[in-house]
């Protein structure tokens, strides 16, 4: 072994209880970086999981400004077209139509302005929830029985707030994509709670044929919403329906959104979340540095006769510099390494078993989670927390092993 | 032919306003070879005349030559190089490196001026046992008595055949049976190896050893004796 990692070895385990707190802290901010980093991504897989199966899909393909205007007349005139692409496209797991209108919805008691959307339901199965979060009564049939009768799933808490239940009727009222009044009975079948409050007190489903009727769509519909196998691969998929959407119409203009541009408020959310924990880990990393500084500041002022002695019989301040950052790295790797296995262990841990987190926590259940979360482990949440450490606590003892630099073997050697 | 040669150096410490004349003007000429003793009272300047001559402290004026080297020619990693090939050091006490064993302290100094590993550890050995240390190679410097520390670091500063030891104080911290058998392994290696020995000593019974007393006072030479 190199000389120079001896006796670096060897002066660490010189005061091993300063050394074992030292390590310690290193680990322990090693752990926990793990754990919360792991914790929060899983939280926004989850969070984004939800919010996408319950609202917005992984991508949507929509006429040009209908995001912002939400407007009926902004529509996608062939969905088959479409469609007949998507069916041809592998990387996509699921799609189906949406139609939607802003209208006021009145029972015998109370009116709201809230989004009626139409929705195929065989195919809306695929892609949503919305068909294993109905409460009471059931879902949407294929096949409509009764042409006259408009079956309808509503929120649960908008059907508290009209003060309606199963089998009740309520009065629609919007414009129709013709500029026509839109007015209708529907009748509620069944009843959701998708566990997103602000999907719950704000929608109503109905049919999608009986949409268009209803709405004078003319067979053109919203959105085409889009799943693909995973929340990885949409930037992949995203690039190919680009490219796709040209080759189908090259007149058309239709836009292919995802996720993020479809749910803005969801993305700042985790920005937001994310900014706030990086603050708390740079306190937490700075007061892990300090330690690492003051270990190495009573090292050095222990040692400094010893650095005297070997500056006088030749060793240079640069060697000596090199050892001193020897220690405090191999001081810095051990405690992370530690802190990396233990930390991964442990999220293994809660991520095969899940925490409870009922309640808990305001933010995931604003994004529809509750009960148990699984903190998520990745290279990522494995590694950047504890390099962050490492390269923060190496800086730290940048400064004491630089001070070496000034020092004067005569004093040093007369220092007690 | 002289090794060190000192014309008319001086010395000043600053001390807040307090200025200590350390040295004041001293000029002299060491022989090759020689066992040399520097005596004088506490605050004469013993200590400050070797670190001088040790290249580890600069004079702020007069002239300083080491074999055949002028120190005011040199900037300051020539002179560390000096003190890594041509000058060994012992102090009064902590001469050693708490973590490395009694063999490992011997070799640093050819490790630093890159002596190979097996010719390292032979001359090592071969110091070690010279000054009586043969069954002690492993010891750290902790499981060593203050007397066999000191003759690690006399081997130490001999071991890679300086031009001059300089030793300030080497017995200061031992009784008087084991100083006495420190210097005799100096005067041995003196002797033997030709090692020229500068040392700075209280202690009457060490100055006998020497065969020059040098005596300062108040940063002069008081008195220069040779038998
Ligand atoms: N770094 C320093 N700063 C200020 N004054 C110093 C310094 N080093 C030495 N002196 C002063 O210089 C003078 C000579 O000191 P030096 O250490 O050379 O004496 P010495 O002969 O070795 O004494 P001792 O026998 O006590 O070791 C003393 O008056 C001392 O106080
Ligand atoms: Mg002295």
């Amino acid at each position: 072994m190199p000389i120079d990692l001896k006796m670096a070895w060897r002066n660490i385990w010189r005061n091993p209880r300063r050394t074992f707190l030292t390590i310690a802290a290193i680990a322990f901010a090693s752990i926990i970086l793990v754990f919360m980093l792991s914790f929060q991504f899983g939280s926004y897989e989850a969070m984004i999981n939800s919010s996408v199966k319950i609202q917005t899909g992984h991508l949507q393909i929509q006429a040009p400004g209908y995001k912002d205007k939400q407007s009926i007349h902004m529509v996608v005139t062939d969905p088959e077209a479409v469609g007949a692409f998507l069916n041809n496209s592998s990387e996509v797991a699921a799609y189906t139509f949406r139609a939607r209108a802003f209208s006021l919805v009145s029972s015998e008691e109370r009116t709201y302005g809230i989004m009626i959307t139409g929705i195929d339901p065989s195919s809306e199965a695929g892609v949503s929830t919305l068909k294993t979060s109905i409460r009471r009564g059931k879902y949407l049939f294929e096949e409509n029985p009764n042409q006259e009768i408009v079956p309808a799933l509503i929120g649960e808490l908008l059907a508290r707030n009209l003060q309606v239940g199963l089998g009740d009727e309520l009065t629609v009222l919007g414009q129709g994509r013709d500029g026509s009044i839109a007015a209708s009975v529907i009748h509620i079948k069944g009843i959701y709670r998708s566990g997103l409050d602000e999907f719950d007190r704000a929608s109503i489903h109905i049919p999608l044929q009986q949409f268009q009727d209803i709405y004078s769509m003319r067979g053109a519909i919203h959105e085409v919403v889009v799943v693909g196998k995973s929340l990885r691969q949409v930037p992949e998929i995203k690039k190919r329906l680009l490219a796709g959407i040209k080759t189908t119409d090259s007149k058309s203009s239709l836009r292919v959104l995802d996720w993020m541009e479809l749910m803005p408020g969801l993305r700042q959310a985790i920005e937001m979340d994310l900014f706030s924990g990086i603050i708390f880990y740079i306190i937490l990393i700075i007061v892990v540095a300090f330690s690492i500084l003051n270990t190495f500041l009573m090292a050095i002022i222990e040692r400094t006769k010893e650095f005297g002695v070997m500056m006088a019989i030749g060793t240079t301040r640069g060697r000596l510099t090199r050892l001193l950052l020897i220690e405090s790295f191999s001081m810095t790797v051990i405690g992370m390494v530690t802190g990396a296995v233990l930390g991964s262990l442990i999220t293994w841990y809660f991520q095969v078993n899940g925490i409870d987190i009922s309640g808990s926590s305001e933010l995931l259940s604003h994004y529809g989670i509750s009960g148990r979360l699984y903190p998520k482990l990745s290279l990522a949440s494995i590694i950047s927390g504890p390099m962050a450490v490492m390269i923060i606590t190496f800086l730290a003892a940048l400064y004491p092993a630089l001070k070496i630099r000034r020092l004067r073997p005569v004093e040093a050697i007369s220092h007690v | 032919m002289s090794i060190v040669e000192c014309v008319d150096v001086q010395k000043t410490y600053h001390q807040g306003k307090v200025q200590v004349h350390a040295l004041r003007g001293i000029s002299l000429s060491i022989e090759k070879g020689g066992f040399v003793a520097l005596a004088g009272p506490s605050g004469s300047g013993k200590t400050t005349m070797l670190n001088m001559i040790g290249g580890l402290d600069q004079a702020d004026s007069g002239r300083i030559v080491v074999g055949g080297k002028v120190f005011e020619n040199m900037n300051q990693s020539q002179i560390a190089d000096l003190r890594l090939y041509n000058v060994g050091f012992v102090f009064q006490a902590y001469n050693l490196i708490p973590v490395l064993s009694a063999i490992e302290n011997v070799e640093f100094v050819m490790l630093l001026q890159g002596i190979p590993a097996d010719e390292r550890q032979k001359r090592a050995k071969a110091i070690l046992d010279e000054v009586g240390l043969e069954n002690k190679y492993d010891r750290r410097p902790a499981e060593l008595s203050g007397g066999q520390q000191q003759r690690v670091a006399v081997a130490r500063a001999i071991v890679s055949n300086p031009s001059i030891v300089l030793a300030d104080e080497p017995t200061a911290n031992l009784d008087s049976v084991t100083g006495n058998g420190l210097l005799k392994i100096m005067k041995d290696m003196n002797e033997i190896k030709k090692v020229t020995f500068i040392f700075s000593t209280h202690d009457s019974m060490v100055m006998d050893y020497a065969r020059r007393i040098i005596y300062l006072r108040d940063g002069q030479i008081a008195k220069d004796k040779i038998k």
